[in-house]
């Protein structure tokens, strides 16, 4: 690992001014993907600023009925929250289905946003990899991928990115707020992460130098009915290979309100704009469900290795839209 | 501008087991280094140094944490306890004597994270947090009863290569009784994780 400094940041503006004064630096939150990273060689920093005590860490409801969630709250906390299990249970479904009870308690909602891909060939210094090394070539594509992205991918890079908490975001439309030294400014989730394009080192469109302070969610009532499912290659602490965010407003058997989005499909959370256009209005069956499955998995352009992701994921959309009409049923 | 020259090590004091340790850390040296190899607390076990074993699970400030991805510098100011501080004198934890009494380990290497994950997990249970395995997650629906599902779930951030998970479960659900059982004796509330939410 490269020697780097070490400073602790006790307020936004400090915090901000901290990074600028060092090309070179980054911020450290819970550290557990990028302590990884560092002591893997894919990070090297000059310098840490700590981040994690910044008074940033309450979840608090606003005034029109949504939440606001500071950048260090961590995930256990999210999770735990009454506002967030009764109002967006999916949210804490999500952020429980990631990593073990330890991580859980270390990481925090900023970090969980800006982590990088499990995508072997980044980790890994001896090869190609567009994302860590541009224009040195993707690995992937011709080699192991059968977890890597259908949707949104291109030549250049197929990872997909790895958080549960994010996918639960993007059906809520969630918005990202940060501070900058020329002051503060907000992302919509759905423009946060940049396409992949040609530039798949350039994940995100915070500004440079930006500290993420928060997560805003509206409000949405249609997401006290909601769920998150997720399938791994084991029961427990894995990443996903496909999972699905979902909420469902029903009445008189007809779809009013629908939200679903996808993880471990794409380089980022993946809102299912496509299907939810065909659930609105269309009567609460199996046959709505499969057929908005399909509307959105059209644009898959699976590898040779992950084919199966489509059929997953189609499967796995229509079975939590069924969970969620039945319990909307009851 | 250059960026102003910066220290790559730091003075800190750790407060480990109740105890204040002052020493200089290298900014690269994790919480387990430092506890293992300059401390000579050597309770808390490295297994695969990247938080994906929970080998070297510790609590920080009363919560389970790896300390293979903890900084040391960053650790300053927390209270950190590790398995060497889970017994009252020569009094085992009960979780420690549950976990001797069922047979909760075969080699023993995962053991000190286990125990110090298995208190943890008995506390959040307590507080009231669900977990992945908790079918209804809104507050309304009560806390979950500990059964093993919930148990391997929230637990599973601690492997064990030998595959003592059968005794690991008993011996979890077992001090959880005891630790309900002497909750209810006090009538006192069970809410002892730091800043439950729940």
């Amino acid at each position: 690992m490269r020697e780097f400094g070490y400073q602790r940041a006790d307020d936004v503006s400090g915090a901000v001014a901290l990074l600028a004064a060092d090309p070179d630096a980054r911020f450290l939150g819970g550290g557990t993907n990028l302590v990884d990273l560092m002591k893997t060689g894919v990070e090297r920093p000059a310098r840490l600023v700590d981040v994690r005590e910044l008074p940033l860490d309450t979840v608090e409801a606003t005034v029109d009925g949504g939440l606001r969630i500071g950048a260090t709250v961590t995930n256990s906390d999210l999770a735990a929250h009454p506002d967030v299990r009764r109002r967006y249970p999916a949210l804490t479904q999500a952020v429980l289905a990631g990593a073990s009870g330890q991580l859980r308690n270390m990481a925090t909602v900023g970090g969980n946003l800006l982590q990088r891909t499990r995508c072997g060939y980044f980790t890994d210094l001896s090869r190609p990899c567009n994302k860590r090394a541009p224009g040195s070539g993707c690995s992937a594509v011709t080699g192991e991928h059968h977890n890597h992205a259908i949707l949104g991918a291109t030549d250049h890079c197929v990872a997909t990115h790895p958080s549960d908490m994010g996918v639960a975001l993007a059906a809520f439309d969630a918005v990202v707020t940060y501070e900058t030294l020329d002051g503060p400014g907000e992302l919509p989730l759905a423009d946060f992460y940049l396409p992949v394009g040609d530039t798949p080192h350039r994940e995100t469109a915070l500004p440079s130098g930006a500290l993420i302070t928060g997560v805003t969610l509206p409000p949405a009532p249609v997401a006290a009915r909601s769920r998150y499912r997720k399938v791994r290659e084991r029961a427990s602490y894995a990443f996903a290979i496909g999972s699905v965010a979902a909420a469902l407003d029903i009445e008189d058997g007809v779809v009013r309100e629908a939200r679903l989005a996808f993880g471990a499909v794409a380089s980022r959370p993946w809102r299912a704009h496509a299907a939810e256009a065909v659930l609105t209005g269309a009567p609460a069956d199996g046959d709505t469900f499969a057929a908005a499955a399909d509307a959105e998995l059209a644009a898959a352009r699976p590898l040779p290795d992950n084919g199966y992701k489509v059929t997953l994921m189609r499967n796995l959309a229509v079975a939590v839209l069924t969970e969620l009409a039945e319990e909307a049923a009851r | 501008m250059a960026p102003a020259p910066s220290s790559t090590s730091s003075a800190v004091t750790l407060n480990i087991n109740g105890e204040k340790h002052r020493l200089t850390v290298d900014h690269r040296t994790t919480l387990l280094d430092a506890l293992r190899e300059r401390l000579d607390l050597t309770g808390t076990k490295k297994g695969c140094d990247q938080g994906q074993c929970g080998a070297c699970t510790v609590l920080v400030d009363g919560r389970r944490a790896v300390s293979c991805l903890n900084l040391a510098v960053a650790a300053e100011g927390r209270e950190i306890t590790t398995i060497e501080g889970m017994a009252e004198g020569d009094r085992l934890h009960p979780v420690q004597q549950a976990f001797l009494d069922l047979d909760g380990y075969q080699c023993g290497y995962c053991t000190p994270g286990q125990i110090c994950s298995a208190i943890a997990v008995i506390e959040e249970h307590a507080a009231g947090w669900p977990s992945a395995a908790t079918d209804d997650v809104r507050p309304e629906a009560g806390p979950p009863p500990l059964t093993p599902d919930e148990i391997r779930e929230r637990m599973s951030g601690n492997l064990c290569r030998c595959g003592a998970y059968v005794s690991i479960v008993q011996a979890v659900t077992r001090a959880a009784e005891a630790h309900e059982a002497s909750a209810g004796d006090e009538g006192t509330p069970a809410e002892t994780v730091k800043g439950a939410a729940a």
